[in-house]
């Protein structure tokens, strides 16, 4: 296997016992580049998570092949396990110890002897701007700082691989820019990172390439641009007042729309390529026929478009 | 240190260390569970004590008290399911499992950390029961025995607690286990003589690896209720050894299945 790669997974399949029919992994293929982020990419339920458990050793595959950091994962997980870090999707730190309790046990866990488990906890503390918070009990954090403690304890041993699962799910906005920048500081080390995320906005912040998972199988891969570029358009809502305006609304947007123009009772979604020029053109348009949308609004593609693109089927 | 059980050793002891972090941070939590077992045996000392009918007027407290050690290392199963089942759900046991270190040290703390407990327990038992009228009439060796047995049944009822904690689904299904302790903890010789029972129940009650303990520790200290008409209460000594070896032999395969299992 090529230095490069340090993870690999081949055709990888996995149906949990008693789970229901073709959930978990079927037929996943991944390689991820030393010193990258890469993003993987799905709804929930795609199987985000299991790729994660499978390739941090915590849960057997039923058959396939995966490799990190150069050691199978099945015959050599002790070797994998000393050079990963993994972030599961719930928070994993003891809620009663304090933040730094929690990074000395784990450093202790880790093989540091204590006085060097101390200095390493504190040097994480103040990384992760956990410092003021350092021996308060970790049940009294935020979900961001959680999420921080979590990351920073993961870290204690400098992985050569982290995995990092959903790590913004059900954060605010605020914990969620927290963990994004805490994330941005660790590729800034060097560290090959899997993060997982069902949000196209934070692979598109975070990861230098994004594998698109749907069904327990990647169904695309590529750079945040040449995946946009494949998708093409944003999209430019606009809500109506009256059904009756819709057909008049579809003649109008016709020559601006980059695509199908798609129609949902009162919501006309136009396909554009030049956003700008897109918006003043129907802006005006409207306006000299007469018509006043209740809204009008321009976005990036949801999740689902960039699924029904890619596949021709919704999520 | 550097062998691989010299690391599991090791581990096992800051796994324990965790879960004495956590005695310090949460006192009161921990300082109730050492006294609940008092509360008990001064209930029922002063709710059955008058009512009892004791050989040559002894204070009830004579047959209450080992009963109430006996049960203590019953109720220790409780504290045991619940750490499991946290760590479990928490996420924790996973961050451990990720650890390059080996999953007998994950167990091996839990059975240090609850190990301790108890026998805080069983100091504190033992205080409460001489300052209430309680003593052994027997040796300092035979009741260092008798506690011996009644640590070796809370070993064994770790395996147990273990067990379930990983398999229950939830947290909150445990309830349901802590409601279950309570017929297991009666239906036995740990309040009242089994021959005051109706004759098959008394033979049940018998029967239960928690009147084995009972029963030989009262041997050991000398106190009474320990003579028992039926085979099994005749040869208590032994059974007080075998049940709780016979619990391990059971559970303990099956809780280093439902570990590797977390990984299916
Ligand atoms: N322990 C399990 N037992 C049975 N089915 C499961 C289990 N864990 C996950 N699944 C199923 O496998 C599929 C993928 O789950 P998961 O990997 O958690 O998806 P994601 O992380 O992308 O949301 C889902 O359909 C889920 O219901
Ligand atoms: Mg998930």
């Amino acid at each position: 296997m090529s230095a490069e790669r340090v993870i690999v997974a081949n055709d990888v399949r996995k149906n949990y016992r008693g789970g229901a029919e073709g959930a978990g992994l079927n037929g996943f293929d991944l390689e991820v580049a030393a010193g990258t982020v890469v993003g993987l990419l799905g709804p929930n339920g795609a199987g985000k998570t299991t790729a994660v458990r499978i390739l941090s050793t915590l849960l057997d595959l039923d058959s396939g092949e995966a490799a990190v950091a150069g050691y199978d994962i099945r015959r050599q997980a002790r070797e994998v396990r000393r050079r990963i870090g993994l972030v599961g999707q719930y928070a994993a730190v003891d809620e009663i110890l304090t933040g730094r309790q929690n990074l000395v046990l784990f450093g202790r866990l880790n093989h540091l002897s204590h006085a060097a488990a101390v200095r390493r906890a504190d040097e994480l503390l103040q990384r992760f701007s956990l410092g003021a918070a350092a021996n308060q009990p970790a049940a009294k954090y935020s979900g961001g700082m959680r999420r921080r403690l979590d990351l920073a304890a993961s870290l204690i041993v400098a992985p050569a691989v982290l995995f990092v699962d959903e790590p913004t799910t059900g954060l605010d906005p605020a914990g969620r820019i927290e963990v994004w920048s805490a994330v941005r500081d660790l590729v800034g080390g060097g560290t090959t990172v899997l993060l997982t995320t069902q949000y196209l906005e934070e692979a598109d912040q975070l990861a230098d390439r994004i594998s698109m998972l749907k069904a327990g199988r990647v169904v695309a891969e590529g750079t945040p641009d040449e995946l946009k570029a494949e998708l093409g358009a944003d999209w430019l809502d606009l809500v109506l007042a009256d059904p009756a305006e819709v057909p008049r609304v579809l003649a109008l947007v016709e020559r601006l729309a980059d695509g199908d123009v798609r129609v949902e009772d009162l919501r006309v979604s136009i396909p554009v390529k030049d956003r700008t020029r897109a918006l003043v053109e129907v802006a005006t348009s409207l306006a000299e026929a007469k018509i006043e949308p209740e809204d009008i609004t321009l976005r990036r593609p949801t999740l689902d478009e960039v699924f029904l693109h890619l596949t021709g089927t919704g999520v | 240190m550097t062998s691989s059980l010299g690391w599991a050793l090791a581990d096992g002891w800051t796994v324990a260390r965790r879960t004495l972090i956590h005695w310090r941070m949460q006192p009161g939590i921990v300082i109730f569970g050492w006294f609940f077992p008092v509360l008990m045996m001064l209930m029922f000392g002063a709710l059955l004590g008058g009512a009892m009918e004791m050989p040559d007027g002894q204070s009830y407290y004579e047959l209450l008290v080992p009963g109430i050690f006996t049960l203590a290392m019953l109720f220790g199963l409780e504290g045991t399911m619940t750490a499991v089942a946290t760590d479990v759900s928490k996420g924790v046991t996973d961050r451990f499992r990720s650890l390059p270190m080996s999953s007998a040290a994950v167990v091996l703390g839990r059975c240090i950390a609850d190990m301790l407990d108890s026998v805080v327990t069983l100091i504190v038992l033992i205080a409460a029961g001489l300052a209430l009228g309680w003593r052994w009439h027997g040796t300092l060796p035979e009741a260092l025995a008798a506690f011996g047995l009644l640590l070796l049944l809370r070993f064994a009822l770790l395996w147990v607690g273990i067990f379930i904690g990983l398999s229950v689904k939830n947290v909150q299904s445990i309830t349901v286990v802590q409601v279950l302790v309570w017929p297991v903890g009666f239906l036995s010789s740990a309040f009242v003589m089994t021959s005051t029972m109706p004759s098959w129940l008394g033979a049940i009650a018998q029967w239960n690896p928690m009147s084995s303990t009972a029963t030989a520790a009262r041997s050991l200290f000398d106190n009474p209720g320990a003579v028992a008409g039926s085979w099994i209460g005749g040869h208590a000594g032994a059974a007080a050894v075998i049940w709780p070896l016979l619990i391990v032999a059971v559970f303990l395969p099956l809780s280093a299945r439902r570990f590797r299992n977390l990984s299916r």
